[in-house]
């Protein structure tokens, strides 16, 4: 949030090979998003650490600060409640100070939610992507792929977004560009447009072909569509036909230029699915994806994992998610 | 967590009680809550800033006239203003030129300007009778070509073919020279979504511009978006001489802040709304039901215009005429009620639309939606003899109905007698008054029972 993370924007998902050749490493990354924060963010940031005292208007000016990223009011008023405890208890007086406590306050707000997708113990392990439409599930689906398999695994797509014009062409289109296997209804004309059966095929192609994780595409659908909300209900109850125990991660996928309605689609899915990951993506642009602290506040009982952060449209530009460094890059 | 601003304001409002003029300090805390709400709306801080300050300059000296509550009057200003600031009257498509008329979109990824752009070739098709090109920009994105060219086979508009390796320039300048030849009225030019701080892409988009021309640049923009709506809106219309916003998927649950936040820093008008994923769910902007909903007082005009358009017109005269004499009404009009409630969304979507106050009765009223399905599970299980005269229902009957449908005897003996109820109330309506109202809700009877 608070547009740390950035990767510089090298390429796209055309030129994988190019992608490969500059290999910038994960530290870096951060760097030079850092350096793109700075210009933005960095005068209404850095103005308010800058050798000030503590008074009321510097806490007003932070509170304006946490909410321009979408953190919502529940948040903000806990992270500065926090804030100001700790200034109390460890008698700060400086705003330098401040900042280093308003980094703890909010990677202790975040810590819950870093726990990374661990995709062993399951062959094949089944992850069933949803979210509304247009927050990027299918591109996502390309970095994850490609993530797996620079992890050593094999990896088949199942296009079960039966329902944009286009959707499963452009999953098809990716997995030929990187040579992997993505079931679609084409495969089989007599379950034409119905993304359960299209998922359920994938898994049992993947079972016989021993594939390690099968990624599986939903089409996009807002909360408020009732039907389609049944229909991705329907989709997890066929899968665990194919495998008892799978979907064994539902990711549900937040688009970071959402505002506070990330909190009611997290809800509405979670009710619906049972949703046991999160990613969110577009954190490349102005956006800060600060709701990512109003989810942590809200959900603070059960918090779910954020698995990964898309940071670039570059295929590497999908990271496992740290509080610390998230919450560190954003003050430094 | 989204109070609306309505029960929020009904706390600040007791002290505003009684007083017959609105101060500046009377209405300190009431400014409060409305910025608390706009927040929650997501409406981004240097809009509300300005807009709180507006209403302030309104509100002030406000005469609290008649009936009127001072706090009923506090919320008119705001909704007033909000309407003002967001366009006031709703505004039309410009295609004032000589033809071919050029609309060129532009966004964010994910925004929904593929599914504006085909949206719009069909309202333009139907409503304005013209010949229009969808040309797609979009080399970048896998299949994103392809899916217009879907759209476009859908909605009966022609399709420009693009050439692999062809640069958005040269499909352009080739697009117009199509379009120049084939007489189309109108070409809408549908773009690769792209990043506000993206410079090259900014700069793409921006020539693309000056060699199109284009009569509407429309910005499409996603209503759920946050706070940095204003980013991305000031990004785009310092790179393009905007003429006004697509606001996108209106059919989800969000308030719709943004609305506001774009306008605030575009001051171009939204002329359309996207309202569902149909090629049909594309409507005029309304200023006055969209100040509402960002306020949390539902959107109850939309509701009757969604009835209005989903239920059959015809089959609802013909339901409507049943319903008014309450004779000849059965079981199989009941269903079909039933089945035009869904394609509204369901009853949960119908009550997401209702303002606030409402909304909470009829969740007390228990509509569950669980309910509703079995009982039109039930109905399903009878046979069509059985619907039109269900007084032939007896107890074996009753028996393979409740077997068919998974329900217990009770329930299909429930069902009987609440549809005779039904029919008992409608002959009754008919005597009274109530006959307009149902028309204005017409399609609804099976929950409102």
């Amino acid at each position: 949030m608070f547009s740390i993370f950035k990767s510089k924007k090298n390429s796209d998902e055309k030129n994988p090979a190019q992608i490969e050749a500059e290999s910038v490493s994960f530290a870096d990354k951060i760097r030079q998003g850092l350096t793109r924060t700075r210009q933005q963010l960095g005068k209404q940031l850095s103005g308010l650490f800058g050798g000030r005292k503590i008074d009321e208007d510097l806490y007003e000016e932070l509170e304006t600060a946490l909410l321009t990223a979408d953190t919502g009011i529940e948040a903000t008023n806990r992270l500065l409640e926090s804030l100001r405890t700790r200034v109390k208890r460890d008698a700060l007086d400086d705003s330098e100070q401040l900042k280093t406590a308003l980094q703890d306050a909010l990677t202790e707000l975040l810590q819950p939610l870093e726990r990374p997708l661990v995709t062993t113990g399951h062959q094949p392990f089944v992850i069933m992507i949803a979210g509304v439409n247009g927050v990027g599930k299918t591109t996502t689906i390309g970095k994850l792929a490609h993530y797996f398999q620079s992890q050593g695994h094999s990896v088949l797509l199942a296009a079960g977004d039966t329902f944009r014009a286009a959707a499963q062409e452009q999953l098809k289109v990716w997995g030929e560009r990187n040579q992997i296997t993505v079931i679609s209804q084409e495969s089989d004309p007599g379950k034409k447009g119905d993304p359960a059966a299209v998922i359920f095929d994938a898994v049992n192609a993947a079972i016989a072909r021993k594939i390690d994780i099968v990624l599986a595409d939903t089409a996009g659908r807002l909360t408020t569509q009732l039907h389609l909300m049944e229909e991705i209900k329907k989709i997890k109850r066929v899968v665990a036909k194919a495998i008892p125990d799978a979907p064994h991660e539902v990711l549900l996928v937040l688009d970071a230029n959402t505002g506070q309605n990330a909190v009611s689609q997290l809800k509405a899915f979670n009710d619906a699915l049972g949703v046991t990951g999160l990613v969110m993506t577009k954190l490349d642009g102005t956006a800060k994806g600060g709701v990512i602290a109003a989810i942590a506040a809200q959900f603070a009982d059960n918090p779910l994992a954020l698995r990964f952060i898309g940071v670039g449209e570059g295929l590497d530009d999908l990271r496992p998610f740290n509080a610390r460094e998230f919450a560190e890059a954003l003050f430094d | 967590m989204f109070d609306n601003l309505t029960e929020r304001l009904s706390g600040v409002i007791k002290t505003l009680r009684g007083e017959a003029r609105l101060t500046e300090s009377n209405i300190q805390e009431a400014l409060r809550e409305v910025r608390i709400a706009l927040i929650e709306a997501d409406v981004a801080l240097p809009a509300i800033k300005v807009f709180i300050e507006q209403v302030k300059q309104r509100a002030i000296g406000h005469e609290v006239l008649g009936k009127l509550s001072p706090g009923q009057a506090f919320i008119g200003v705001v909704h007033e203003e909000l309407m003002a600031i967001m366009g006031g009257d709703k505004a039309d498509i410009n295609l004032n030129v000589a033809p071919p008329a050029v609309i060129l979109m532009a966004g964010l990824q994910g925004a929904g300007k593929t599914t504006s752009s085909g949206k719009l070739a069909k309202w333009l098709m139907e409503q304005k009778k013209k010949k229009v090109l969808l040309v797609s920009c979009d080399i970048y994105r896998p299949a994103a070509i392809e899916q217009l060219a879907l759209l476009a086979e859908q909605t009966g508009a022609d399709f420009f073919p693009v050439k692999t390796g062809q640069q958005p320039a040269e499909i352009s300048t080739a697009a117009l020279d199509f379009a120049r030849k084939h007489h189309h009225d109108v070409v809408i030019v549908d773009t690769a979504g792209r990043l506000g701080i993206d410079e090259a892409m900014m700069q793409e988009i921006s020539q693309l511009e000056q060699l199109l021309k284009p009569v509407e640049t429309l910005f499409v923009a996603d209503a759920m978006q946050g706070q940095d709506a204003v980013n991305t809106a000031k990004a785009f219309s310092e790179a393009l001489p905007l003429t006004g916003v697509i606001l996108t998927k209106l059919d989800g649950d969000a308030r719709g802040g943004a609305a506001l936040s774009v306008r605030h820093i575009t001051g171009k008008p939204i002329k359309f709304a996207g309202v569902a994923e149909k090629l049909t769910g594309l409507e005029p902007f309304y200023p006055d039901r969209m100040a509402s909903r960002i306020l949390g007082m539902g959107d109850v005009l939309g509701l009757i215009e969604e009835a209005q358009r989903t239920t059959d017109q015809q089959e609802a005269e013909r339901l409507m005429k049943k319903m008014k004499s309450g004779k000849g009404f059965d079981l199989n009009d009941f269903q079909q009620q039933f089945q035009q409630m869904k394609k509204m969304g369901g009853m949960s979507a119908m009550l997401d639309k209702l303002p606030h106050q409402l909304s909470q009765a009829a969740q007390n009223m228990n509509v569950d939606e669980k309910v509703i399905n079995r009982t039109e599970g039930i109905i399903n299980s009878m046979t069509p003899q059985e619907r039109a005269k269900p007084e032939i229902i007896k107890a074996s009957r009753k028996r393979r109905i409740a077997a068919g449908s998974g329900a217990s005897v009770q329930e299909v003996n429930r069902l009987l007698t609440q549809f005779e109820q039904a029919r008992k109330m409608m002959k009754m309506m008919n005597k009274g008054g109530m006959a307009k109202m149902m028309r204005a809700v017409k399609g609804m009877l099976p929950g409102m029972r």
